[in-house]
């Protein structure tokens, strides 16, 4: 297998939903790439599109979205061991239900408490991907579910396995959901704010959990998430998502330590920090753009203390900083004037770079 | 901007800078959030249920027929009970008996004939029964008293089924064990049982519907109302409330009530039109509106008695009712959804 | 479970017997005579009154009254049918009552299924439209209007069917009040089942069965069905007893010698008696607790989270 081998690539992603109070165009033009191997994190507040993005991938959109325009490509080896690449948008939902979702592309859901079916036990709905995808024998596939349930962290297999949903807690009941979604052994998990829900200290053992998975099978992990330090803890590359687009990518180091998109730095200062002498903290003014309307230039420009005149005429276009930088702001511009990030958050970067070079 | 001098485009836009573009925008009102600042829970609500066309055209169906129900038997002029009558040719007085509707102006317009009947110059726009009297007044008369029940409903539920409710979710523990006993029991017991235990020792009449009504339209009521007391009753600004010594009748009916009534009123809404039944139904098997007086009920059985011979006259009574029905749905499949809105209907 | 079964029989057979209690204590303290005083003088009265045990005091006549009804003695009727024991009045009148019910609740649950599965199956198109139609329909238009309706029109204009209810053609004449009787059921379940169902469907739980790979009939066998289908349940009984003891209208319409019409006639006060008008409130009274009570053991049954939890699940 080779390295940085691109295994999902979404390219200009556009979407829209039809609802009665008129048409939300919640993703305007996405782009997003995924290598073999790598943790990517969409990050963004709630509205953002971010799950949007990824369930339109898995073809799990609700009825009233439309896809305007774009391509999300999947490249995988079929049976045989050829590379073949696919336009998951222009699958029907037959085939995508038969031949990728769950075997090759498997999702992680939000609210462990209500996505697993009440009525079933929990080893039938584990053993019901690898039955449908795999054709293996009851028995085969009861051994490979407790097998999964013991990988997941869960003790007394044996036992669970014949409990209901509403038996376990949350935090197992999440592990469960993992293991449904590895149960067909998928080569992308995609996990939609996996640990939000659930209480803070489950919350690192269900992120390590993933992290053991992924270099044991070898898996491509996007993270759909709003919170920073989960991305920090477990990400390769950053984007960063508002009002349906992408306003800033980079490897975790670039988005940490030298982010330069307004919206990434509000992002940032809003994370609760120990160390800091601040008496606040910091939140970004204002509520993300209502997406019924169309924005004119820069959806953020209306919250944006560091906004130009520029930002209410045009969109910025995204600007290249390095080879996996990239971010769309009027700022990056030559002419724009200089702008640097806020003091506050300067001084915490350099804190933290500190408190990491301890580590090295 | 700083140490980026390299930053080079990746996508050009279509738009080019001029001058004076890349000067910082002066916002002052940044911290001021324009997106939902304004609209207040109860405007949301009203917003969606305007926008709900079903809900509008069910609010609109209800309001027209309450005009109606006022006004309709004064435009005909005759009494709901009036046998009309005229002079035949031979001066001997004529009921208007088992006239279909007519209205003798369009008639000439499009037949250029005049009605050369001693009724000519009468309009009967539903027609007349088979003893004469203006079916237009009766349907209307009737609609009244269905209106009525609809409106006696409405202070059923709010005064008793809602006390009830809030009262035994309020004090819990056993008092709302027994009071929850007492609805079991009361629940228990269909309500033509109830009905035809006082058919025997009470007169006839629409206190009879009204009594009947009493007993049973609370029952659903209590629950809903003791259901979201129950979930509302934890919240912090109820214990803060009491910490702030505010009585037990005060919270209830001053703090929680106003934060159930949404369901409260959904609720309400769907009890109308059961209540609107079963008035139609005691009415039709005698016991409800008693003659000359009429309801819905009773138009409805004397159209079924002259199907044969009249058959338009079942129509009015039977449409006004299935408007009534109709309307009153949908206002409450209106009022639940925009209390309760999902995504796709936002 | 089989404590909870138990404890709810219990609280069902209490409840029962304080009903019977409460429209026995009515009945009995009600003014009015039952007999026809014009035809009997005082003495004859005094003398039928002891023969009925009518002056003893009314626990004694309660007691008396309760174990007649454990041995299926609903006493005699007074006035109407001469005095026959009400038992066998009663008895041809279930019988003809849950015949034609039983019909009406079959028909009108597995049409009623079937639209809102399929409108659910077709949400936003046509057949979703045409489901809600039905329902609205059939809830805002009382089931005798559809008899009439059908009698006019297929039983006077056209004779299709027989115009009023004939015992020896029974499943002929049973074809009107059926279908008209069924409209009501079929438009709630079908409305109920639609909404049941567009809620599982776009559950959290349907989403990851989804996301498995399941999609089509496996989907909406599997996942759906069972969910939505339970709830259900809940709804269907008050319509089954409804449709059970007659709908009462329809079967005076219709001449159908009923429970139904037994009772419009006992609220009319058409010559039907206190003691049928007892025996009429415990047999509503009794079915509609025993369906009740089913319904709640079914859906203990069905339904794993009620199940299970009598056993203590456990957690982490």
């Amino acid at each position: 297998m080779q390295d940085n081998q691109t295994i999902l690539q979404i390219k200009n992603l556009d979407i829209s939903f039809r609802t009665n109070a008129g048409v939300v165009h919640a993703i305007r033009g996405v782009n997003l790439d995924l290598q073999k191997g790598e943790t990517v994190a969409i990050v963004g507040e709630s509205g953002s599109g971010k799950s949007v993005t990824m369930k339109a991938a898995v073809g799990l959109l609700d009825s009233n979205a439309t896809v305007n325009s774009g391509e999300i490509l999947y490249t995988y080896e079929d049976r045989d061991g050829a590379q073949k690449t696919v336009n998951l948008l222009s699958l029907t939902k037959k085939q995508l239900r038969t031949e990728f979702n769950g075997q090759r592309l498997a999702m992680v859901f939000q609210d462990p408490m209500t996505s697993l079916d009440p009525t079933m036990t929990i080893g039938k709905q584990i053993m019901e991907g690898m039955l449908l995808h795999k054709k293996m024998s009851k028995e085969a596939a009861k051994a490979r579910a407790l097998e999964l349930l013991k990988l997941v962290g869960i003790t007394d297999a044996e036992n669970r396995f014949r409990n209901y949903p509403h038996q376990l807690s949350g935090g197992m009941r999440q592990r469960v959901v993992i293991a449904i979604a590895l149960s067909a052994e998928p080569d992308i998990l995609i996990c939609d704010e996996p640990t939000t829900a659930l209480d803070v200290t489950i919350q690192a053992k269900i992120l390590e959990l993933i992290k053991d998975i992924q270099k044991k099978m070898n898996l491509s992990v996007i993270y759909i998430t709003h919170d920073l330090g989960v991305v920090a803890k477990v990400a390769d590359y950053v984007n960063v998502m508002y009002a349906g687009k992408i306003v800033e990518v980079g490897n975790v180091e670039e988005i940490f330590y030298e982010p330069v998109h307004p919206y990434t730095w509000g992002l940032l200062s809003a994370m609760p920090d120990l160390d800091t002498n601040d008496d606040r903290l910091y939140s970004i003014p204002g509520s993300p753009h209502n997406l019924l309307h169309e924005p004119q230039g820069d959806a953020f420009a209306a919250r944006n203390p560091f906004a130009l005149k520029i930002d209410k005429k045009a969109e910025p276009p995204m600007f290249q900083i390095s080879r996996t930088h990239f971010a769309a702001t009027w700022l990056l511009h030559p002419d724009a004037p200089d702008i640097d990030m806020p003091r506050e958050l300067k001084e915490r970067i350099e804190r933290s770079r500190k408190e990491a070079a301890k580590y090295l | 901007m700083k140490g980026f001098e390299t930053a080079t485009v990746v996508e050009p836009s279509s738009y080019t800078p001029v001058e004076g573009d890349f000067e910082l925008l002066e916002q002052e009102d940044i911290g001021t959030d324009t997106n939902y600042a304004s609209q207040g829970y109860w405007k949301g609500v009203a917003v969606h249920f305007m926008r709900n066309k079903r809900a509008m055209v069910g609010l609109c169906i209800v309001l027209l027929l309450i005009l109606l129900a006022v006004f309709g038997p004064m435009l005909s002029g005759y009494a709901y009970d009036e046998i009309v009558t005229a002079l035949n040719a031979k001066g001997r007085k004529k009921a208007a008996v088992g006239i279909s509707p007519r209205i003798p102006a369009i008639h000439e317009m499009i037949t250029g004939e005049p009605y050369d009947d001693i009724y000519a110059d009468k309009t009967f726009l539903f027609g007349t029964d088979d003893l004469g009297r203006d079916l237009w007044t009766r349907t209307w008369y009737g609609a009244r008293v269905s209106l009525m029940i609809a409106f006696v409903t409405i202070l059923i539920d709010m005064i008793i089924g809602m006390s009830y409710g809030l009262i035994s979710g309020y004090f819990g523990g056993r008092v709302d064990n027994v009071m929850q006993r007492f609805v079991e029991i009361a629940n228990s017991i269909p309500r033509l049982v109830i009905v035809s235990v006082l058919a025997i020792f009470m007169k006839k009449g629409i206190g009879l519907v009204i009594v009947a009504l009493l007993l049973t339209e609370w029952i659903g009521m209590s629950k809903i109302a003791r259901a979201e007391m129950l979930k509302i009753k934890e919240q912090e600004y109820v214990l803060a409330s009491r910490t702030l010594g505010a009585g037990n009748g005060h919270i209830i009916f001053k703090e929680i009530l106003p934060n159930t009534i949404g369901p409260i009123i959904t609720q309400v809404m769907f009890s109308i039109p059961t209540a609107i039944f079963t008035e139609a139904f005691l009415s039709f098997v005698g016991v409800g509106i008693v003659l000359p007086q009429c309801s819905i009920g009773t138009l409805i059985e004397d159209g079924f008695n002259n199907i044969t011979t009249l058959p338009y006259q079942i129509m009015p009574p039977i449409i006004v009712l299935a408007l009534l029905m109709l309307g009153f749905n949908f206002i409450g499949d209106g009022l639940r959804e925009a209390l309760a809105p999902k995504l796709e209907d936002m | 479970m089989t404590k909870y079964v138990l404890k709810r029989i219990g609280m069902a057979v209490l409840t029962l017997l304080i009903i019977v209690f409460l429209l026995f204590f009515l009945v009995r303290i009600m003014p009015g005579n039952p007999f026809p005083s014009e035809r009997m003088n005082d003495q004859q009265i005094a003398n039928k009154r002891a023969e009925m045990g009518l002056d003893d005091p009314i626990p004694v006549q309660f007691v008396r009254y309760l174990w007649k009804l454990l041995h299926g003695d609903f006493g005699n009727g007074t006035s109407l049918y001469n005095g026959a024991p009400i038992k066998t009045v009663l008895s041809t009148c279930v019988k003809n009552s849950f015949r034609i019910g039983g019909m009406a609740v079959l028909l009108g649950s597995l049409v009623g299924l079937l639209l809102g599965i399929c409108a659910a199956l077709n949400r936003g198109r046509f057949l979703d439209g045409f489901c809600t139609v039905v329902s609205i329909l059939g809830v805002c238009v009382p089931s005798y209007v559809f008899l009439i309706f059908i009698q006019y029109n297929f039983a006077y204009k056209v004779t299709l069917l027989p115009y009023f209810f004939d015992q020896t053609k029974f499943l002929h004449s049973s074809v009107a009040p059926v279908v008209s009787m069924s409209l009501f059921t079929m438009s709630t379940i079908a409305r109920f089942t639609r909404n049941e169902m567009v809620e599982v469907i776009d559950s959290d739980y349907v989403r990851l069965a989804e996301s498995k790979g399941l999609y089509g009939s496996r989907l909406v066998s599997r996942h759906v069905l069972r969910n939505a289908l339970i709830p259900i349940v809940t709804v269907l009984a008050p319509l089954i007893v409804d449709l059970l003891t007659g709908a009462l209208v329809v079967e005076k319409i219709y001449g159908i010698n009923g429970i139904g019409k037994l009772m419009v006639d006992a609220i009319a006060g058409e010559g039907v008696d206190y003691n049928y008008v007892l025996a009429l409130g415990i047999l509503y009274s009794s079915l509609y607790i025993g369906v009740m009570l089913i319904v709640d053991i079914l859906y203990g049954a069905l339904d794993p989270r009620i199940r299970v939890s009598a056993k203590g699940g456990v957690k982490e």
